[in-house]
């Protein structure tokens, strides 16, 4: 334990130690200031993009968006899952189909988007909602093949009704992986999402380290930047702690 | 799995054709109708006739050399670097406690922000591509590395130990060849990743490459050849990823 913490402030020591020592070369005229700002200057810039660039609402914004991606995969995703499980033609004929889907490279059909939904939010919705797509089917349909057979031979001898089945049985039991899907497709959309908004130059947080790119404003960039991954490291963490909490016996 | 075996081969079959059919008719059926705006939906001769001429030109091949060779740099240089920190995780504790963290928090952040810092540091040519590139594939190859340096069978360890082999010896001979299932599944992720990462880099600043190409017919309206270029490139990466993992099973 006593080694534990140890190797933790040694991670976080060597952090600082490295921003310290770029510090000290771009003083030192090392490193050209115009291509690396002073570390100093992107936490002094913190603020400055709280209060003039509004950090905080186009993290809103995004956060609209990924929520909204969210829902649809739960809507469109989780029912194309169970149906692919009720219907064994169509999964014979389709997991290999849905499997090759989450291994292509959904996010450079960004161009086709734009064609058809135009420059706008619907777009980046969209393109979040492709890229969790295939985990979310993939994770439901996984949970509800691996429903244990006692499991099912209990409502069986219940004689419920296949909808009772479903519901009582079925959905339960597959819950867990459904979350895990669903985890991995929040994640898949937030990258999708705010990388989207960096290429089209629209919507949330992605548009903002654009923006402050093309003024070549330096230190605001990386400070917008800092921000994304803080963003990321919160919404990775967060997501993490609710599908322990939801796990049964985690 | 034994209820999916009992449907028949040719019913699966006759289901996947007519879905195919149904969607490529449907296509058709809207490109003919002009529902949505002229060209969006180009008829599927016109895609076909934009996908011949654009597999027939030469100038494609330059701009997928480009990209090739983008992809290949970034996939050798993130892939080294990716190899050696996820050893050097999995095998020391210590370091694992200490900077394993940071991998993973920097793992799932959407890369292409660093596209600006990265045209700073390597200029606007292939430099900050490769970059991106190597950004992207570093995390899934040095997240692989680790975990398949941990799972390597602690006797492994001890027969190369009682050998006294080198640490090169060691390298060589035990950690990759016990590593190699991992390692191949971090390659197939890594190559994902980093044709995303230059193509969207290409797509964003360039004057070469797929990605340029595919964002110049955007810009020009050329739909049929975007979409025959998007097509290209979905085959290419769907293929090289099938490639990769029969790579993995066959050799097991």
């Amino acid at each position: 334990m006593r080694s534990d913490v140890q190797a933790r402030v040694a991670g976080a020591a060597t952090l600082v130690g490295a921003l310290c020592l770029v510090e000290a070369l771009i003083r030192a005229g090392a490193i050209n200031r115009f291509v690396v700002p002073l570390p100093s200057q992107i936490l002094a810039a913190i603020p400055r993009i709280v209060d003039e660039e509004h950090v905080l609402a186009r993290f809103g914004q995004t956060s609209l968006e990924v929520l909204w991606a969210s829902v649809l995969l739960v809507v469109v995703g989780i029912p194309l899952g169970v149906l692919l499980h009720r219907l064994r033609i169509a999964r014979a004929a389709f997991e290999t189909w849905v499997g090759a889907l989450a291994a292509a490279p959904l996010v450079l059909m960004y161009p086709l988007f734009l064609v058809l939904f135009g420059r706008s939010t619907t777009t980046i919705v969209m393109i979040g909602f492709a890229a969790g797509l295939a985990p979310v089917i993939l994770k439901t349909l996984e949970g509800l093949v691996s429903t244990r057979e006692v499991l099912l031979d209990v409502g069986r001898s219940f004689r419920l009704t296949p909808r009772q089945q479903f519901t009582k049985i079925l959905l339960p039991a597959a819950l867990p992986a459904v979350f895990v899907g669903m985890r991995l497709a929040l994640i898949f959309a937030m990258i999708n999402i705010v990388g989207v908004e960096f290429l089209i130059n629209f919507g949330g947080l992605g548009q903002l380290v654009n923006e402050l790119a093309e003024r070549y404003d330096l230190p605001g960039m990386y400070a917008a930047i800092l921000f994304v991954v803080a963003v990321s490291v919160v919404f990775y963490d967060l997501t993490a702690r609710l599908e322990r909490w939801l796990r049964p016996n985690g | 799995m034994a209820a999916a075996e009992r449907v028949s081969a040719g019913r699966v079959f006759t289901l996947r054709a007519a879905v195919v059919a149904f969607v490529l008719a449907t296509w058709e059926a809207v490109s003919l109708s002009g529902l949505l705006f002229r060209d969006v939906v180009p008829s599927l001769g016109a895609i076909a006739r934009a996908l011949v001429r654009t597999l027939g030109s030469a100038e494609f091949y330059g701009h997928l050399a480009v990209t090739a060779g983008e992809v290949g740099a970034a996939l050798v240089i993130g892939g080294a670097a990716g190899l050696v920190a996820g050893i050097a995780l999995g095998s020391s504790r210590f370091l694992s406690r200490a900077y394993e963290p940071y991998v993973y928090y920097l793992g799932p952040t959407p890369k292409i922000i660093f596209f600006p810092v990265m045209i700073m540091w390597f200029g606007v040519a292939s430099g900050s591509k490769i970059a991106m590139g190597a950004i992207s594939c570093f995390f899934p190859i040095a997240i692989s590395a680790a975990a398949g340096v941990r799972a390597i069978d602690d006797v492994l360890i001890r027969v190369g130990r009682s050998f006294r082999a080198s640490p090169w010896q060691m390298a060589t001979r035990i950690y990759l060849p016990a590593m190699r299932a991992a390692l191949v599944n971090g390659l197939r992720l890594g190559l994902g990743v980093a044709i995303i990462g230059t193509l969207l880099a290409e797509t964003k600043l360039s004057n070469r490459g797929v990605g340029y190409l595919i964002i110049q017919s955007y810009a020009t309206f050329d739909m049929p050849r975007m979409y025959a270029l998007i097509i290209v490139l979905f085959v290419l990466s769907i293929g090289a990823n099938a490639l990769l993992g029969r790579l993995a099973e066959s050799r097991r």
